[in-house]
């Protein structure tokens, strides 16, 4: 730690405590509570209100039904753009899921008032605002890509590797690293930026001046968890499709 | 220049030299959305979509220093 940045916290207004975490210990090891508290408790939201809108189902349907069937359709046909029509169907729940998961998470860490629970140490805010988070997500994502390969094309999915000359293969390995690295990086940089402007922010201005940007930050995270389904749809696309179409440029 | 100040240095450079690649991008992608949108304004919702799309890419990119000048302020393994 740097010694002179520890001076604003001892203003009560508002603190930024980067890099601190309530630890539990799980045996040998250590975890990060608040994000398991903050996760659960996202989880418990999703479970909640798909259980509410499946209980008790309308031919015409009113209220929470009718927000989580938008929500379906939504994810649905976003996983039909990036997969196509005939095999978008099995990835739609998981698509569907990590869309649901990060846009939740997110928007928790913005909306929600959990500066008002104290912890020992650590803060609570949203769970992609801690790396691990973001980095089980993206390799969930590599995971799933490997398995979309493999089910439809077998073990002729290594050919994707030496397609076009196999003078790209360390390229080709390497962009397997790069593709987590870039999607779990971007996630929690933008959750973890915002969540910063806005704590700096709060610090010099309390009043009214953090609201703009608290409202760009809701944007954002809305965009970022829609680029991350995209980009997951992407990817297990082209496993499953293996050369010739253009894909995604992956920042 | 003892380490504290160097990373400060550095952190500094990194979002700031991140900042100008994407920004210059991110204006180019704009300009030629909104050139798109004037040519066919029956087109606006798909170009939008994409503008969104491409600028939450080159954000990322900047985001990637930000990254690189928090560890350096606030996770530094050399302080």
């Amino acid at each position: 730690m740097l010694n002179f940045l520890d001076a604003p916290k001892s203003l009560t207004l508002a603190s930024l405590e980067v890099g601190q975490h309530f630890y539990w210990h799980l045996g040998g090891l250590k975890v990060h509570g608040q994000v398991f508290m903050t996760t659960w408790f996202v989880m418990a939201v999703l479970l909640i209100a798909g259980f509410l809108a499946s209980r008790n189902p309308q031919q015409i349907p009113k209220g929470i039904q009718n927000l989580m069937e938008y929500a379906l359709e939504f994810v649905r046909d976003l996983a039909k753009n990036q997969l196509g029509e005939k095999d978008y169907r099995p990835w739609v729940p998981f698509i569907g899921t990590l869309f649901l998961f990060i846009f939740v998470c997110n928007w928790s860490g913005a909306l929600i008032p959990w500066k008002l629970i104290q912890l020992p140490e650590g803060e609570l805010a949203a769970p992609t605002n801690d790396i691990n988070t973001t980095v089980a997500l993206s390799l969930l994502v590599s995971i799933a890509y490997f398995y979309a390969g493999f089910k439809k094309r077998g073990l002729g999915y290594f050919g994707k590797y030496i397609e076009p000359t196999p003078v790209l293969l360390p390229i080709a390995i390497l962009e397997d690293f790069t593709k987590p690295l870039s999607l779990s990086f971007r996630l929690f940089g933008n959750i973890l930026a915002d969540e910063l402007v806005v704590g700096v922010l709060v610090l010099l201005v309390p009043l009214i001046v953090p609201l703009p940007v608290m409202l760009l930050g809701l944007f954002t995270s809305a965009i970022q968890a829609l680029v991350f389904a995209t980009l997951a749809g992407a990817y297990i696309h082209e496993a499953i499709e293996g050369h010739g179409e253009e894909h995604e440029e992956h920042a | 220049m003892d380490v504290s100040s160097a990373s400060v240095l550095a952190a500094a450079l990194a979002i700031g030299l991140a900042a100008i690649g994407p920004g210059i991008g991110q204006g180019n992608a704009s300009g030629s959305a909104v050139e798109g949108i004037a040519r066919q304004p029956e087109a606006e919702g798909k170009i939008r979509g994409t503008l969104l799309l491409t600028l939450a890419f080159m954000e990322s990119l900047t985001i990637y220093g930000l990254v690189i000048a928090l560890v350096l302020l606030f996770a530094n393994p050399f302080v």
